[in-house]
């Protein structure tokens, strides 16, 4: 069975369609990349799955470990096992970073069921997580995300990740508005992370981040269609042609490309 | 050089229209049962004769009948306040009753009636000794009266007064007579002077010169019977280098009609002294319509009257239909310090105008203030605070942060900040932000796992940490707790 089947998935935003027939199979220990220009639906279908109200599903199914995904309210589908790290992470003043992660990951094991850690033992966890990842442990000490840096952020996403350990991560956009050294940090956690019972949807702009996090499928993601689906070598070939050279050779396909199985 | 700044800001917003939020603020209000229990009261009806008879009652000195007639004299004078930014149904004072006590009267400990300390327990507040908050000492005042202090031996020895004020007017009447009204005179306004013509009960606190006050002093307020107005006193007195941390807590039935808690608090720190009072006050706020509550009109200041004197306000107020209250510091003694920290959250139909006004009187004083108030359902939230340097006030400085957090669409929260500087060397400083929980904010949490009714609690403990920080520990989970209750239902 797969992890995630996606079919042909319809939502409106603010009455706007913008997903129109999205299909898509991911299976665990797969890492797909979805790529595409600006207004494609990218960021819309990281929010569909994760359960962000004011996305209105309007026909297809996503299945996720054979239940109905969209049937979860967003904590439920936390609990399920399913991350999505922000492409802009929120800010709650005053709120301790460690004291939050700690309501999440209780909340979600309660969620299934599982007994709740004290917060001995909570603080045990997130140590082995933080050298693990190689994060200093100054983020613990924080409220979560205020006056954090755009790197901070995006690697506190990463943390939080590793501690609530996800079956199914949508990353939104984590390489956006990083330079170099954070990028190759944010890639090298997303690589630990990596594992046969994981499965990851990175949704990115650029090919940059596929240098360091190697996906096993690309997918070409315009008009809110997947319009192509390959490996590595599309997103260099997207690279080379832009992704305007992409959607001429697709016009209007009715088929919508599903993904490899 | 002269300066004045009037600001006044409102705003009235948007949140998310979530059935489940207003789910989340069902939960009812824990306090709100009755004692049935035989009790002593005066007919309802206010007039010198009533003053009389609840001064004989208490068995007061001649000199305590004439200052409460004085007041009383000068209150039949006074116009009621209009100027605060509440909505108050007309009181009619003829129709409250001024004095109510349980039949059996105040006795040691020990014979306490034991409904009166299953209330108390049921409270939270067990007067036993044995079971008492470690390291707490508590009198415990029900309607008009003082049922029992605990541990006065202990703070005896360390020779620290701590008694009802009926005691107080009793057992110490030169230092009663001393300090009653001196920070809080009796025509200071329309609240006070009734307050000072039918005072009822409240603690006395007297910490001599040079000691640490042993332990945390707390008075927990109840009112129980039906058509009764509480009027609390409450004076408490840092002698010369001592130190004293004070705590009260509120709580009164659910009842449909509109009850007067009308308090006047008075503090004096004396040279280099301190005092740390902190309020949690949770009267019943009334229901979700709006229907019953307490009106909780209090005066409370605080005169650093020596110098390096300090005087620390917390506050945390969740209760009441109405609240209109300021604690103020009068900052007399040169170097001397005020602090003001609150939370007021209101919710439903409750109305909140509450804030401080810090008196820069001496050199080199010093005042910080940080109010944080809360407005969800269709409640109204005001902060309203002087800061006020007098001439002599050289080398003063204020710092005021004012932040507002709404939930809901239909609550409104305000913000009057005023201030004086007669002095060019002082330095005022006032930060003010609004917010609302977001929808990104509730997202992000929702996402990590975490319900919508601990995502709203958590945003709001972390708006209100640096004010809880303030309380003493146990208080400070206590406090936490209640607004968790407080907010139930609000999300949405």
């Amino acid at each position: 069975m797969s992890m995630l089947k996606i079919e042909n998935l319809h939502a409106r935003v603010e009455g706007k369609e913008i997903l129109k027939g999205l299909s898509l199979t991911v299976n665990a220990g797969e890492v797909h990349a979805i790529m595409g220009p600006n207004g494609a639906g990218k960021s819309t279908l990281g929010n569909v799955l994760s359960g962000r109200d004011g996305y209105e599903v309007t026909a297809g199914t996503v299945t996720y470990n054979g239940i109905d995904l969209l049937a979860l309210a967003p904590e439920a589908r936390a609990a399920a096992g399913v991350f999505l790290a922000f492409q802009y992470p929120v800010e709650i003043p005053g709120v301790n970073n460690t004291y939050f992660l700690r309501a999440a990951f209780n909340a979600q094991r309660k969620g299934r069921g599982e007994k709740e850690l004290d917060s001995m033992q909570f603080l045990k966890l997130v140590r082995e997580k933080l050298k693990i990842m190689q994060i200093s442990d100054e983020l613990l000490h924080r409220a979560v995300n205020e006056g954090f840096s755009g790197g901070e952020k995006k690697r506190n996403e990463i943390f939080q990740m590793a501690v609530l350990e996800p079956q199914l991560a949508i990353l939104d956009e984590t390489d956006s508005g990083l330079d170099i050294d954070a990028l190759k940090q944010v890639a090298q956690g997303v690589n630990t992370l990596r594992s046969p019972d994981r499965a990851f949807l990175m949704i990115t702009h650029y090919q940059r981040l596929l240098d360091y996090v190697v996906p096993d499928f690309v997918h070409v993601l315009a008009d809110g269609r997947i319009v192509e689906s390959g490996d590595k070598s599309l997103a260099l070939k997207l690279e080379e042609h832009g992704y305007a050279g992409i959607a001429a050779s697709h016009p209007a396909d009715p088929r919508q490309a599903g993904a490899a199985a | 050089m002269n300066s004045s700044m009037i600001n006044e800001s409102s705003t009235s917003t948007t949140l998310r229209d979530n059935a489940e939020v207003a789910e989340v603020l069902g939960r009812s209000y824990a306090a709100g049962f009755v004692t049935d229990i035989e009790m002593t009261s005066l007919p309802p009806g206010l007039d010198e004769g009533t003053i009389r008879a609840l001064s004989a009652i208490k068995q007061e000195p001649s000199w305590m009948t004439e200052w409460r007639l004085e007041a009383y004299r000068h209150w039949l004078t006074m116009p009621k306040p209009d100027w605060a930014k509440l909505n108050i149904d007309p009181i009619d004072y003829q129709a409250i009753s001024y004095y109510a006590a349980p039949k059996a009267g105040p006795k040691s400990l020990a014979e306490v009636d034991p409904a009166l300390l299953e209330t108390y327990e049921k409270l939270g507040i067990p007067l036993h000794e044995r079971a008492a908050l470690a390291g707490v000492a508590v009198d415990a005042v029900f309607d008009s009266v003082s049922v029992g202090t605990t541990f006065r031996k202990q703070l005896a020895e360390a020779g620290v007064l701590f008694c009802s004020m009926s005691e107080a007017i009793r057992e110490y009447p030169e230092l009663v007579q001393k300090y009653l009204g001196s920070v809080v005179p009796t025509g200071d306004n329309f609240f006070a002077a009734l307050n000072s013509a039918v005072f009822s009960d409240g603690s006395f606190v007297f910490i001599p010169k040079g000691v640490r006050c042993p332990m945390e002093l707390s008075t927990y307020f109840r009112i129980n019977a039906q058509n009764t107005g509480q009027f609390e006193r409450t004076l408490i007195v840092a002698e010369e280098g001592s130190h004293v941390s004070y705590l009260e807590g509120c709580t009164a039935p659910k009842r449909d009609e509109n009850q007067l808690h009308a308090a006047v608090v008075e503090l004096v720190a004396l040279e280099k002294a301190q005092i740390k009072y902190s309020t949690v006050q949770n009267w019943y706020p009334g229901d979700e319509n709006g229907v019953g509550g307490i009106y909780n009109f209090v005066t409370k200041r605080g005169d650093c009257r020596g110098d390096d004197s300090k005087i620390s306000w917390t506050q945390v107020e969740t209760g009441s239909a109405i609240t209109w209250k300021y604690p103020s510091v009068i900052l007399r003694g040169d170097r001397s310090v005020g602090e003001f920290y609150s939370v007021a959250l209101t919710h439903h139909y409750q109305q909140a105008d509450t804030g401080t006004k810090m008196i820069h009187l001496g050199k080199y004083t010093k005042s910080k203030i940080v109010s944080k108030g809360i407005s969800a359902g269709r409640s109204s939230n005001s902060y309203r605070g002087l800061v006020k340097m007098e001439k002599g006030a050289e080398g003063a400085r204020n710092y005021t942060q004012c932040d507002s957090l709404l939930i809901g669409k239909q609550c409104g929260a305000h913000t009057f900040p005023y201030m004086e500087v007669k002095n060019p060397t002082a330095i005022v400083e006032h930060e003010a932000t609004t917010s609302k929980i977001s929808d990104d904010q509730m997202f992000y949490c929702r996402s990590r796992g975490v319900s919508e009714e601990d995502a709203v609690s958590m945003i709001v403990d972390g708006f209100c940490k640096q004010v809880f920080r303030e309380l003493p520990m146990e208080f400070a989970v206590e406090a936490k707790k209640l607004l968790e209750v407080s907010l139930e239902g609000a999300v949405g």
